[in-house]
């Protein structure tokens, strides 16, 4: 027998449904108009540079077929880089390249590729494989994080990512998501990724989700997600803020890495951020998403915002299972 | 936002409206069964006009049925080799007149007609004429006021009076007086029965049909007795007495006079060949949509050439099978390849038959999965490849026709209606899929997808469904209300039940 639960328990809990989400709040607050911003990581990149917002450096574009052959000669001298569909979604075709072993390229994950594997990937990014809707798209080379190592323990071959919801300019909820072996070094969660919810109040950790089970350690690192506190969390709520200005979208999900020198960095928007949040913060976004329409009506400035969301947001005492299980099994 | 909420209501809610009223007109007023399977009685009658021609000329008259009763006809043919011929309004009704020179032989002419009672309509009024005595002897006279005496006794208004003179004249030992009348007259009792009603004062004529019989040739004209009793006019049968019209009277002429003129003719006769049909409902409004009784038909799909009627019929499903993704999706929340990839496949299991056409679908989608996985390490572009693919494809359904063929399993061979690019683009995207998300996420939005397009199949194979969208098309208005409303709904998918189902848990 399949377990459900009620409709009226998900109401009471403030849990929000895909559906609402559509309407209520993506329909509702997101201009139609503002997501070519959105989708477009270039025009994100630009728009984030002319705000000072920090973004991974950009090393090249490759917009044609014929340009593919001079991508040896644009990555010639990087050891590591990340070739991405410009409209990528939901972090489809991302390729990571982490170092060289002579002419060949080693991968997050460590196998090899040749560069004959490069450019299939650019020609399939190009002809729109990964993209939204299938169209044409260009393929963008940038730099790779190099992320902060006080987070490497919590990530198995990939990097930690920081998510945070903003509702017209208050963040709203917050998650780390967590690389493992089971995700391929991916950071999506309905792949095995780790969901770690995130205090708004001062970035300490709420509750690990893996698979949609409670974890306390990372099944591949075993460090323990009790002890987390993400660093420089008032420059993640401040960065994650003004791309709400940025964008005009009213509801979104500001993908942020830390990056050892240069600090929290954007790494992309989302106009339609997932619901798997409330799952990693074991907490409804309904009641969360109220208060913020409140606070949005009633603060005067971003700072005031920030202030407000923190104050209201904040919950003091995690969500971890009592009994520490060292390695917990993927299966839910 | 609440704004446009009530405007979607608002909408929605005048399309559903639209949809069901003029479903329900049709139903009521039009008389369109709203399941299948309905069938009407159909008859067809033939009329065959018989008479010797004598000196001159030759001028046939006869008065058409006009639909008494509920009747409707759907059709109607006149056979009139060397005849002039025409249809004149008269009065009431419509006669139909052959008219010629001069006439050598006996000769026979037809008219031959499909009807179906569509309603059971009672007979409209009847202008009551002055009743006039009948001239009679002085004997018959007698005989027929002591018979009035009596029968008035006996009765307590005009309908009782007539239906004790029909028992009094039918019994096989009448009263003396009766059978003085009936003796006298060198006619049918039905004669002195429009006789007495005369001399009793009561208004009376004959009502001219057919007894219908399956089957039956040669058939003649009988009559009903209509009496005015005061308020309404009522039938009784002349033999049996009994009140109303018969289900199987098909009146033919109302009043006195004759149903069949024949002049510079004798020894005319007036016959009939009956035969019944059970055509289904559906056959018998798109017969009658050439007569011009409802405007409204003129505008339905039966209006058009029955060859696009059977192409219609098919794209008037399709709006049911959306309708299908759309609670799927919203209110469910399974996950499809492609929005609208499953209709196309359930449109193809229309045709194979579900079980084949899954067998067809699952063996053409693995295979081509794996030849498409040796086509990646060729290092194509996307275009060429998803091409090189269709072409695949292609080729895996002719072997899969011609094995089949040869095996003697015809039901293979309709593996041509699967749509070949969608099967291709779903091979190419399942293929993308397993690479990036592995083979759990294909099973999850393949098995979605099969799942959808099974249930829009069997929704679109149900008769029911057929037959309601071809003919209530206005029917598919309502169900743009209804998308509209699901549209906006912001609850909670059944997937989502599942998917949080240990957030119960939370404090």
């Amino acid at each position: 027998m399949i377990r459900l639960v009620a409709p009226s328990t998900l109401r009471r809990l403030g849990i929000l449904g895909m559906n609402r989400r559509n309407i209520s709040f993506i329909g509702a607050n997101n201009p139609r108009r503002n997501y070519q911003l959105v989708d477009n990581k270039l025009l994100t990149k630009k728009a984030a540079l002319e705000r000072g917002i920090v973004v991974p450096e950009l090393y090249g574009v490759i917009e044609h077929q014929f340009q593919i052959d001079h991508i040896m000669e644009q990555v010639q001298d990087r050891d590591a880089f990340v070739i991405k569909p410009v409209q990528g979604s939901g972090g489809k075709g991302i390729l990571v390249v982490v170092g060289r072993d002579g002419d060949r390229f080693v991968k997050s994950s460590g196998s090899v590729i040749a560069d004959r594997d490069l450019r299939r990937h650019t020609s399939n990014i190009l002809a729109g494989l990964h993209s939204l809707g299938g169209r044409n798209d260009f393929a963008m080379i940038e730099a790779l994080i190099d992320f902060n190592p006080a987070l490497a323990e919590y990530s198995y071959e990939g990097v930690p990512d920081i998510r945070v919801i903003v509702l017209r300019g208050v963040p709203v909820m917050a998650m780390m998501r967590c690389a493992t072996h089971a995700s391929d070094g991916k950071a999506n969660l309905h792949q095995g990724a780790v969901g770690v919810g995130i205090d708004i109040g001062d970035g300490h950790s709420i509750a690990a989700v893996q698979h949609g089970s409670l974890v306390t350690h990372h099944p591949d690192t075993g460090a323990c997600f009790k002890s987390l506190r993400l660093p420089d969390w008032d420059a993640i709520l401040d960065l994650a803020a003004s791309c709400a200005e940025m964008t005009g979208l009213g509801y979104l999900g500001a993908d942020i890495v830390l990056d050892r020198q240069r600090g929290p960095m954007l790494l992309e928007l989302n106009a339609r951020p997932g619901l798997a949040i409330q799952v990693a913060n074991q907490e409804g976004l309904i009641h969360r998403l109220r208060m913020a329409e409140e606070i949005a009506a009633t603060a005067p400035d971003h700072a005031a915002r920030v202030r407000l969301a923190r104050d209201r947001f904040h919950r003091p005492e995690p969500v971890f299972p009592e009994e520490p299980v060292a390695f917990p099994s993927g299966a839910a | 936002m609440i704004a446009s909420k009530y405007k979607v209501g608002i909408v929605a809610g005048a399309l559903i409206l639209f949809g069901l009223v003029l479903t329900a007109y049709k139903v009521v007023s039009l008389d369109l069964p709203l399941w299948p399977g309905e069938s009407r009685e159909v008859w067809t009658i033939e009329t065959k006009i018989s008479f010797q021609p004598s000196d001159g000329p030759v001028d046939v008259e006869l008065e058409l049925p006009s639909g008494l009763g509920g009747w409707v006809t759907l059709e109607e043919h006149f056979a009139s080799s060397g005849f002039g011929f025409s249809v004149v309004e008269e009065g009431d009704g419509k006669v139909a007149r052959w008219s010629r020179q001069s006439l050598e032989h006996p000769t026979t002419l037809y008219y031959k007609q499909q009807a179906y009672r569509a309603n059971r309509d009672l007979l409209p009024d009847f202008p009551v004429s002055e009743v006039e005595a009948p001239l009679l002897e002085a004997d018959q006279r007698a005989a027929m006021e002591r018979l009035v005496m009596d029968l008035r006794d006996r009765s307590s208004g005009p309908a009782t009076f007539a239906a004790l003179l029909i028992q009094e004249l039918a019994r096989s030992q009448p009263s003396q007086d009766a059978e003085f009348l009936l003796g006298t007259y060198r006619e049918t009792s039905l004669r002195v029965m429009l006789d007495v009603l005369a001399y009793a004062g009561i208004p009376a004529h004959t009502v001219r049909g057919i007894q219908l019989q399956d089957g039956r040739r040669r058939q003649t004209l009988s009559a009903l007795l209509e009496i005015h009793d005061g308020s309404d006019w009522q039938l009784l049968d002349p033999v049996t007495a009994v009140s109303g019209l018969p289900d199987n009277f098909f009146i033919w002429q109302r009043g006195d006079g004759a149903a069949l003129r024949v002049m510079g003719g004798r020894d005319s006769r007036l016959e009939f060949a009956l035969v019944s049909n059970s055509l289904s409902a559906k056959t018998v409004v798109s017969m009658e949509q050439r007569s011009d009784d409802f405007a409204l038909l003129d505008f339905s799909i039966y209006a058009l050439p029955v060859e696009q009627q059977g192409i219609f019929k098919g794209i008037l499903l399709l709006p049911v099978a959306a309708f299908v993704v759309v609670v799927m999706r919203i209110l469910v929340g399974l996950k499809t390849s492609g929005t609208f990839m499953p209709i196309l496949i359930a449109l193809a299991f229309l045709q194979t038959t579900l079980l084949v056409g899954l067998v067809i679908f699952l063996s053409l989608v693995s295979v081509g999965l794996w030849i498409r996985s040796w086509l990646s390490h060729l290092n194509l572009l996307l275009v060429a490849r998803v091409s090189a693919v269709v072409i695949v494809v292609i080729l895996l359904m002719a072997v899969l026709a011609l094995i089949s063929y040869k095996l003697g399993l015809d039901q293979a061979l309709t593996v041509t209606f699967f749509p070949t690019i969608i099967l291709a683009w779903t091979i190419e995207r399942m293929s993308i899929l397993w690479e990036e998300e592995g083979g759990r996420e294909v099973m999850v939005q393949g098995g979605g997808s099969l799942l959808v397009a099974i249930m829009a199949y069997l929704v679109m194979s149900l008769s029911v469904v057929e037959h309601l969208t071809f003919n209530f098309p206005e029917l598919l208005v309502s169900l743009l209300g209804v998308i509209l409303l699901i549209g906006k709904y912001t609850g909670y998918r059944l997937s989502e039940l599942y998917r949080f189902r240990d957030m119960a848990n939370m404090k």
